[in-house]
């Protein structure tokens, strides 16, 4: 195109023209598509575990709540099921290290089947031998080791919420998933651990688990086997109730379904704050050009150059905006994720949410344009010329 | 020394642009306010026509009208034989780009862009590559004495400095017809004679035709032909021989 050397040259110089005013338009930019990027974030961590549900898994509760347990001993009988490859229990501890801030995701699990069932687990040979050895041991995601500095043959003590007492542990060793966007803040210790303890401090609670995986390994049985768990403990005293990994984990995101709403909302009402921002920044350049518009007009230039001088003067200060939110984004999740640590112990900001923030970003700088455009388009040159900037 | 001979026309040898029974009117509100009616006259090729009125007398309109940049109700105006008022907007903004050179009151030069890069603006339109752009301005620029200006900003320049990069930005494209509104309502007396005298240069030595809006009395002494206006009709056209 002849003369785009000169086109982009009116295009920056113009960005630049009044700095105070670009500058605080670009701050409210960087300001509203960081939130958006850190709102996004939030709710995409929440959706993490659907995005990495094993489809061959199944998660087997109590058919009342989650929060009611199954007996251990139906271990031996769903494995007998036929279509059921190997099975595992879990049991939510709800400990707190040190005080109550620091809180983190950890489970009471039958060390070897889990290890079985999460081969995504990426453990040394040396850390997994000296957990499946130590009835005191623990392995810790990365996330939680680095966070509070743990590392193997640490000591350390939690203090459960749910069961009495003060439980110590030993730490064998730091896990990683084989696919490093799962997030790792998760502490797995041995279930006998919990369940010999239990016995001795609080008999009641002893020989539970709140869940039972399995893995099915064919996804054509998942329907056959699930019907067969459920039906074999009908009219039990505890009743199970069989679903996928992606389904348990939707119907958990769901029970916050109305703040994840809220969360979504205000990430747009931030979005819609700075369009319009922008739109009446692009309409007071607009207007206070207008001669300069009809003068390019007068000597020859169409309406579709100048509306391009104000869409790309628009695109370039939302991209500049969006590239520094986009560029912040991740220190500033880290930094959020340090102080929320117990409801969001690993903020990883995607590269699709980077995506969708410079989309926005594109999407702010065109739609602000549209109508400053239309108007300078659309003006007689004559009327152009006679307006006072 | 100038001396002013009446006359009602010119003679029919040598036109350049014909207008012929041009109308026009604004509608402000309600109200259609009625602002050249039925202006017929012709300017020759070269000429330098200073176009006079009291303001509302219509003298912009009818520039903006041979300009092209604004359309008639009624009436035909002909610029080498083309009809202009029958072209749509898009085929107009091209023949202004090659015929027509625009002088305004207040320069309206691009704040952002240097002397130069506001001078070479018109040629991004042709197909000049761009070292011959850059050249071509260079030219224009010597032409108006500014070569030493070139990479200035227009609020680095005097407003005298600034209507000459105007200038030098409507001769770039070497266009047949310079229009000029009040183009010397914002310069002080001395600049108003250097700009006035680049001008009437234009149209003696480069054959420049030019149509000029102004109030100003001792300004349109520097044209050829005076034409008055009054109440959107004409009233007087005089003819000026320089001595």
């Amino acid at each position: 195109m002849q003369g785009m050397n000169q086109f982009l040259k009116l295009v920056a110089r113009n960005a630049l023209r009044h700095r105070l005013r670009m500058s605080l338009t670009l701050a409210g930019l960087v300001v509203a598509i960081l939130s958006f990027g850190l709102l996004q974030t939030i709710i995409s961590t929440w959706h993490a575990g659907i995005d990495h549900a094993v489809p061959s898994r199944l998660i087997i509760r109590n058919a009342v709540s989650l929060s009611l347990p199954l007996p251990v001993a139906y271990q031996k009988r769903i494995r007998s099921i036929e279509g059921v490859r190997s099975v595992t229990y879990v049991s939510w501890f709800g400990g707190i290290y040190k005080n109550e801030k620091n809180f983190f995701p950890q489970f009471a699990v039958d060390a070897k089947s889990y290890l079985e069932v999460h081969p995504e687990i990426r453990l040394s040979d040396e850390a997994r031998s000296t957990f499946l050895r130590d009835r005191r041991g623990a392995i810790v995601g990365r996330n939680i080791a680095n966070h509070f500095g743990f590392k193997a043959g640490d000591v350390i003590q939690l203090r459960s919420m749910i069961y009495p007492g003060s439980w110590e542990f030993v730490i064998s060793g730091i896990f990683d998933f084989s696919d490093p966007n799962i997030d790792t803040s998760q502490f797995l210790f041995h279930w006998n651990y919990l369940n010999e303890t239990l016995r001795l401090r609080s008999r009641s609670q002893a020989d539970q688990v709140n869940f039972f995986m399995v893995d099915v390994g064919a996804l054509d049985r998942i329907a056959n086997v699930s019907q067969a768990i459920d039906g074999m403990f009908r009219n039990s005293a505890a009743e199970t109730h069989t679903e996928t990994q992606r389904a348990f984990q939707i119907g958990f995101v769901k029970q916050t379904e109305a703040i994840l709403l809220s969360i979504r909302t205000i990430s747009f009402v931030v979005i819609f704050i700075i369009l319009a921002v922008m739109a009446n920044t692009m309409a007071m350049t607009a207007r206070e050009r207008l001669v300069e518009y009809a003068t390019l007009k007068a000597i020859g230039f169409g309406p579709g150059y100048v509306g391009w001088l104000i869409l790309g003067e628009s695109i370039v200060v939302a991209l500049a905006g969006g590239a520094v939110a986009i560029m912040l984004t991740p220190p500033a999740a880290a930094y959020f994720g340090v102080f929320n640590s117990a409801l969001f112990p690993s903020l990883n900001v995607s590269s699709s949410t980077m995506a969708l923030q410079g989309a926005v970003a594109l999407l702010v700088g065109v739609l602000a344009a549209l109508v400053p455009m239309q108007r300078v388009a659309s003006v007689r040159i004559v009327d152009g010329l006679r307006a006072v900037g | 020394m100038t001396t002013p001979v009446v006359s009602q026309g010119v003679g029919r040898e040598n036109v350049f642009i014909q207008l012929r029974g041009v109308s026009k009117s604004y509608r402000r509100g309600k109200q259609i306010v009625p602002v050249l009616s039925n202006i017929t006259f012709d300017i020759r090729r070269a000429e330098f026509l200073a176009l006079m009125g009291p303001s509302g007398s219509g003298k912009s309109t009818l520039l903006n009208l041979i300009a092209g940049i604004d359309h008639p109700d009624h009436g035909s105006i002909e610029v080498e034989g083309e009809n202009i008022a029958r072209l749509g907007d898009a085929d107009l903004a091209d023949w202004r780009a090659a015929n027509v050179g625009f002088i305004f009151q207040f320069y309206n030069l691009m704040p952002v862009l240097s002397a130069l890069e506001n001078v070479e603006l018109p040629l991004t339109l042709t197909s000049l590559g761009r070292r011959e752009r850059r050249e071509r301005a260079q030219i224009a620029l010597r032409l108006v004495g500014l070569e030493d200006r070139e990479r200035h900003l227009p609020s680095e320049l005097s407003g005298g400095q600034q209507q000459r990069v105007a200038i030098a930005r409507a001769i770039v494209t070497d266009p047949t017809l310079l229009v000029a509104d009040e183009p010397t309502g914002d310069l002080d007396r001395r600049s108003a004679e250097e700009a006035l005298g680049i001008m009437r240069r234009l149209n003696e030595e480069m054959g420049k035709t030019i149509v000029m809006v102004t109030h100003d009395r001792r300004a349109a002494e520097h044209a050829k032909v005076i034409m008055q206006l009054e109440k959107g009709e004409l009233s007087e056209r005089m003819e000026l021989r320089h001595g």
